[in-house]
Protein backbone atom coordinates (compact mmCIF):
# COMPACT_ATOMS: atom_id res chain seq x y z
CA UNK A 1 0.00 0.00 0.00
CA UNK A 2 1.43 3.46 -1.15
CA UNK A 3 -0.40 6.42 0.34
CA UNK A 4 1.19 10.15 0.04
CA UNK A 5 2.62 9.83 3.53
CA UNK A 6 5.01 7.30 1.56
CA UNK A 7 5.92 9.28 -0.59
CA UNK A 8 9.47 9.72 1.24
CA UNK A 9 8.27 6.98 4.11
CA UNK A 10 8.17 3.62 2.16
CA UNK A 11 6.57 0.60 3.28
CA UNK A 12 9.43 -1.03 4.62
CA UNK A 13 10.31 1.56 6.65
CA UNK A 14 6.69 1.91 8.33
CA UNK A 15 7.09 -1.37 9.72
CA UNK A 16 10.22 -0.49 11.26
CA UNK A 17 8.71 2.32 12.40
CA UNK A 18 6.08 0.40 14.51
CA UNK A 19 9.18 -0.82 16.34
CA UNK A 20 10.39 2.77 16.74
CA UNK A 21 7.76 4.23 17.91
CA UNK A 22 7.35 1.39 20.81
CA UNK A 23 11.24 1.31 21.80
CA UNK A 24 11.05 5.61 22.11
CA UNK A 25 7.89 5.52 24.29
CA UNK A 26 9.85 5.12 27.39
CA UNK A 27 12.21 7.68 29.14
CA UNK A 28 14.87 5.46 29.76
CA UNK A 29 15.38 4.00 26.39
CA UNK A 30 15.32 7.38 24.75
CA UNK A 31 17.85 8.89 27.38
CA UNK A 32 20.22 5.50 26.26
CA UNK A 33 19.51 6.70 22.33
CA UNK A 34 20.93 10.32 22.92
CA UNK A 35 23.50 9.65 25.03
CA UNK A 36 25.08 6.92 22.84
CA UNK A 37 24.59 9.06 19.41
CA UNK A 38 26.78 11.47 21.48
CA UNK A 39 29.36 8.44 22.09
CA UNK A 40 29.55 4.39 22.79
CA UNK A 41 28.46 3.23 25.99
CA UNK A 42 28.87 -0.04 27.58
CA UNK A 43 26.14 -1.80 29.02
CA UNK A 44 27.49 -1.26 32.65
CA UNK A 45 28.34 2.10 32.14
CA UNK A 46 24.34 2.61 31.50
CA UNK A 47 23.65 0.57 34.05
CA UNK A 48 25.26 2.57 36.17
CA UNK A 49 23.19 5.84 35.33
CA UNK A 50 19.98 4.70 36.03
CA UNK A 51 18.68 3.45 39.34
CA UNK A 52 17.44 0.01 37.63
CA UNK A 53 19.32 -2.95 37.91
CA UNK A 54 22.40 -4.36 34.83
CA UNK A 55 19.26 -7.13 33.50
CA UNK A 56 16.86 -4.13 33.09
CA UNK A 57 18.99 -1.99 31.50
CA UNK A 58 20.25 -5.03 29.32
CA UNK A 59 16.73 -5.11 28.29
CA UNK A 60 16.47 -1.65 27.94
CA UNK A 61 18.69 -2.03 25.05
CA UNK A 62 17.56 -5.25 23.68
CA UNK A 63 14.18 -3.34 22.65
CA UNK A 64 16.24 -0.44 20.91
CA UNK A 65 18.35 -2.67 19.20
CA UNK A 66 15.23 -4.46 17.54
CA UNK A 67 14.23 -1.25 16.89
CA UNK A 68 17.35 -0.64 15.38
CA UNK A 69 17.95 2.61 17.27
CA UNK A 70 20.81 1.58 18.77
CA UNK A 71 23.56 -1.19 17.61
CA UNK A 72 26.05 -3.19 19.65
CA UNK A 73 29.12 -4.55 19.03
CA UNK A 74 31.30 -6.66 21.31
CA UNK A 75 34.73 -5.40 22.82
CA UNK A 76 36.68 -7.69 24.95
CA UNK A 77 34.29 -8.54 28.10
CA UNK A 78 32.26 -5.16 27.38
CA UNK A 79 28.76 -4.64 24.97
CA UNK A 80 29.47 -1.53 23.55
CA UNK A 81 25.77 0.66 22.15
CA UNK A 82 25.94 2.98 20.08
CA UNK A 83 22.93 5.02 18.55
CA UNK A 84 21.78 4.73 14.92
CA UNK A 85 21.24 8.19 13.67
CA UNK A 86 19.54 7.16 10.29
CA UNK A 87 17.10 5.78 12.54
CA UNK A 88 16.35 8.59 14.12
CA UNK A 89 16.56 10.30 11.07
CA UNK A 90 13.36 7.73 10.09
CA UNK A 91 11.50 8.36 13.14
CA UNK A 92 11.68 12.38 12.55
CA UNK A 93 10.88 12.47 8.35
CA UNK A 94 7.94 10.78 10.05
CA UNK A 95 6.36 13.49 11.58
CA UNK A 96 7.98 16.15 9.02
CA UNK A 97 5.42 14.13 6.55
CA UNK A 98 2.62 15.19 8.96
CA UNK A 99 3.14 19.05 8.19
CA UNK A 100 4.40 18.36 4.99
CA UNK A 101 1.14 16.83 3.86
CA UNK A 102 -0.96 19.41 6.03
CA UNK A 103 0.86 22.44 4.45
CA UNK A 104 0.08 20.92 0.87
CA UNK A 105 -3.51 20.46 1.81
CA UNK A 106 -3.68 24.50 3.17
CA UNK A 107 -2.02 25.45 0.02
CA UNK A 108 -4.96 23.19 -2.00
CA UNK A 109 -7.68 24.67 0.08
CA UNK A 110 -6.13 28.35 -0.54
CA UNK A 111 -5.79 27.66 -4.32
CA UNK A 112 -9.98 26.51 -4.88
CA UNK A 113 -10.73 29.84 -2.80
CA UNK A 114 -8.43 32.33 -5.46
CA UNK A 115 -10.06 30.64 -8.11
CA UNK A 116 -13.39 31.91 -6.64
CA UNK A 117 -12.06 35.70 -6.76
CA UNK A 118 -11.03 34.21 -10.74
CA UNK A 119 -13.98 33.06 -11.71
CA UNK A 120 -16.73 35.71 -9.89
CA UNK A 121 -15.45 39.25 -10.96
CA UNK A 122 -18.36 40.59 -9.03
CA UNK A 123 -18.18 38.91 -5.79
CA UNK A 124 -21.22 39.27 -3.42
CA UNK A 125 -19.28 41.16 -0.36
CA UNK A 126 -15.88 42.65 -1.70
CA UNK A 127 -13.48 43.57 0.37
CA UNK A 128 -11.12 46.90 -0.35
CA UNK A 129 -7.83 45.72 -1.18
CA UNK A 130 -4.63 47.58 -1.42
CA UNK B 1 0.66 31.03 1.00
CA UNK B 2 -2.02 30.61 2.93
CA UNK B 3 -0.39 28.54 6.07
CA UNK B 4 0.85 31.94 8.30
CA UNK B 5 2.20 29.73 10.69
CA UNK B 6 3.42 26.13 11.56
CA UNK B 7 3.68 25.55 16.09
CA UNK B 8 4.82 22.38 16.79
CA UNK B 9 4.62 21.76 20.86
CA UNK B 10 5.66 18.34 22.88
CA UNK B 11 4.32 19.16 25.53
CA UNK B 12 0.55 18.64 23.95
CA UNK B 13 1.66 16.53 21.02
CA UNK B 14 0.10 19.09 18.96
CA UNK B 15 1.16 20.59 15.35
CA UNK B 16 -1.18 23.70 15.15
CA UNK B 17 -1.30 25.20 11.67
CA UNK B 18 -2.89 28.69 11.48
CA UNK B 19 -3.67 29.67 7.68
CA UNK B 20 -5.47 33.03 6.57
CA UNK B 21 -8.18 33.31 3.07
CA UNK B 22 -9.27 36.43 1.76
CA UNK B 23 -13.02 34.33 1.81
CA UNK B 24 -15.63 34.58 4.46
CA UNK B 25 -16.40 32.34 7.07
CA UNK B 26 -19.56 30.60 5.03
CA UNK B 27 -17.04 30.04 1.98
CA UNK B 28 -14.15 28.40 3.97
CA UNK B 29 -16.45 26.08 5.98
CA UNK B 30 -17.69 25.00 2.48
CA UNK B 31 -14.41 23.20 1.62
CA UNK B 32 -15.05 20.80 4.56
CA UNK B 33 -19.24 20.67 4.53
CA UNK B 34 -19.01 20.14 0.83
CA UNK B 35 -17.93 16.53 0.02
CA UNK B 36 -17.15 17.03 -3.16
CA UNK B 37 -15.34 20.32 -2.60
CA UNK B 38 -13.78 18.40 0.16
CA UNK B 39 -12.17 15.66 -2.48
CA UNK B 40 -10.92 18.99 -4.47
CA UNK B 41 -8.31 19.44 -2.01
CA UNK B 42 -8.12 16.43 0.85
CA UNK B 43 -5.60 14.08 -1.76
CA UNK B 44 -2.72 15.52 -3.16
CA UNK B 45 -2.68 15.79 -7.26
CA UNK B 46 -1.00 11.88 -7.06
CA UNK B 47 -3.47 10.56 -4.65
CA UNK B 48 -6.67 12.32 -4.79
CA UNK B 49 -9.43 11.40 -2.68
CA UNK B 50 -12.98 10.00 -3.18
CA UNK B 51 -15.38 10.78 -0.65
CA UNK B 52 -17.94 7.54 0.13
CA UNK B 53 -19.74 9.13 3.34
CA UNK B 54 -19.85 12.52 4.62
CA UNK B 55 -21.93 12.35 7.57
CA UNK B 56 -20.87 15.69 9.43
CA UNK B 57 -22.41 15.18 12.95
CA UNK B 58 -21.42 14.27 16.04
CA UNK B 59 -21.00 10.45 15.91
CA UNK B 60 -21.05 10.81 12.14
CA UNK B 61 -18.32 9.60 9.96
CA UNK B 62 -16.54 10.38 6.67
CA UNK B 63 -15.45 7.93 4.57
CA UNK B 64 -12.99 8.03 1.41
CA UNK B 65 -10.21 6.54 -0.47
CA UNK B 66 -7.31 7.96 -2.26
CA UNK B 67 -6.44 6.47 -5.66
CA UNK B 68 -2.67 6.20 -5.62
CA UNK B 69 -0.92 6.42 -9.24
CA UNK B 70 -1.34 2.37 -9.66
CA UNK B 71 -4.90 2.86 -9.19
CA UNK B 72 -4.93 0.81 -6.02
CA UNK B 73 -7.10 2.52 -3.14
CA UNK B 74 -6.16 3.69 0.37
CA UNK B 75 -9.01 3.75 2.87
CA UNK B 76 -9.21 6.74 5.16
CA UNK B 77 -11.75 7.89 7.77
CA UNK B 78 -12.97 10.75 10.16
CA UNK B 79 -14.84 9.82 13.08
CA UNK B 80 -16.88 12.92 13.56
CA UNK B 81 -16.73 13.85 17.59
CA UNK B 82 -18.05 17.71 17.37
CA UNK B 83 -19.73 20.06 14.66
CA UNK B 84 -20.75 23.88 15.19
CA UNK B 85 -21.22 24.95 11.41
CA UNK B 86 -19.34 26.81 10.05
CA UNK B 87 -16.98 27.87 12.65
CA UNK B 88 -15.58 24.63 13.75
CA UNK B 89 -14.88 20.94 13.49
CA UNK B 90 -13.17 17.76 15.78
CA UNK B 91 -12.75 14.38 13.97
CA UNK B 92 -10.97 11.61 15.03
CA UNK B 93 -8.45 10.91 12.02
CA UNK B 94 -7.93 7.23 10.18
CA UNK B 95 -5.64 8.84 7.33
CA UNK B 96 -3.61 6.02 5.37
CA UNK B 97 -0.25 5.95 6.97
CA UNK B 98 -0.26 7.37 10.10
CA UNK B 99 -1.24 6.60 13.44
CA UNK B 100 -5.08 8.22 14.36
CA UNK B 101 -4.84 11.74 14.75
CA UNK B 102 -7.24 13.85 16.77
CA UNK B 103 -8.14 17.40 14.39
CA UNK B 104 -9.87 19.79 15.65
CA UNK B 105 -10.46 22.79 13.14
CA UNK B 106 -11.79 26.74 13.99
CA UNK B 107 -12.98 28.90 11.69
CA UNK B 108 -12.94 32.70 12.52
CA UNK B 109 -13.41 35.86 10.75
CA UNK B 110 -10.20 37.78 10.70
CA UNK B 111 -9.40 41.06 12.22
CA UNK B 112 -10.10 43.30 8.68
CA UNK B 113 -11.75 41.15 6.53
CA UNK B 114 -11.36 38.02 5.30
CA UNK B 115 -10.97 34.14 7.59
CA UNK B 116 -8.54 33.04 10.19
CA UNK B 117 -8.69 29.25 9.67
CA UNK B 118 -6.40 27.09 12.53
CA UNK B 119 -6.02 22.99 12.48
CA UNK B 120 -4.29 21.34 15.39
CA UNK B 121 -3.53 17.52 14.81
CA UNK B 122 -2.78 16.03 17.63
CA UNK B 123 -1.56 12.68 18.45
CA UNK B 124 -3.51 10.96 20.99
CA UNK B 125 -1.29 8.66 23.65
CA UNK B 126 -3.81 5.76 24.10
CA UNK B 127 -1.13 2.93 24.37
CA UNK B 128 2.69 2.26 24.65
CA UNK B 129 2.94 3.77 21.25
CA UNK B 130 3.33 6.89 22.58
CA UNK B 131 3.88 9.32 19.73
CA UNK B 132 3.34 12.26 21.98
CA UNK B 133 6.52 11.58 23.21
CA UNK B 134 8.43 10.58 20.49
CA UNK B 135 7.49 14.13 18.98
CA UNK B 136 8.42 15.94 21.52
CA UNK B 137 11.93 13.15 21.14
CA UNK B 138 12.10 14.02 17.60
CA UNK B 139 12.14 17.92 18.01
CA UNK B 140 14.90 17.95 20.56
CA UNK B 141 16.71 15.27 18.18
CA UNK B 142 16.82 17.66 15.63
CA UNK B 143 20.04 19.24 17.46
CA UNK B 144 21.95 16.39 17.91
CA UNK B 145 21.56 14.99 13.89
CA UNK B 146 22.31 18.23 12.52
CA UNK B 147 25.59 18.30 15.18
CA UNK B 148 26.39 14.79 13.83
CA UNK B 149 25.59 15.89 10.59
CA UNK B 150 28.34 18.58 10.80
CA UNK B 151 30.93 16.26 12.40
CA UNK B 152 30.52 13.24 9.46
Amino acid sequence: MLTYYHMVVDEVERQAMDGVFHALADATRRDIVLRTLQAEYSVSALSRLYPMTFAAVQKHVAVLERAQLVTKRRHGREQLVAGNVEAIRRAARLLDQLEVVWRARIDRFGAILAEDDAEDPNPEDPHERD
Amino acid sequence: MSVTSVHKDPETRTMTLTAEFDAGVDRVWQLWSDPRQLERWWGPPTHPATVVDHDLRPGGRVSYFVTGPDGDRSPGWWQVLAVDPPRGLEFELGDPGIPALLVRVTVAERAGGGTRMVIETTFPSDDAMDQLLVMGFAEGLSAAVAQIDGLL
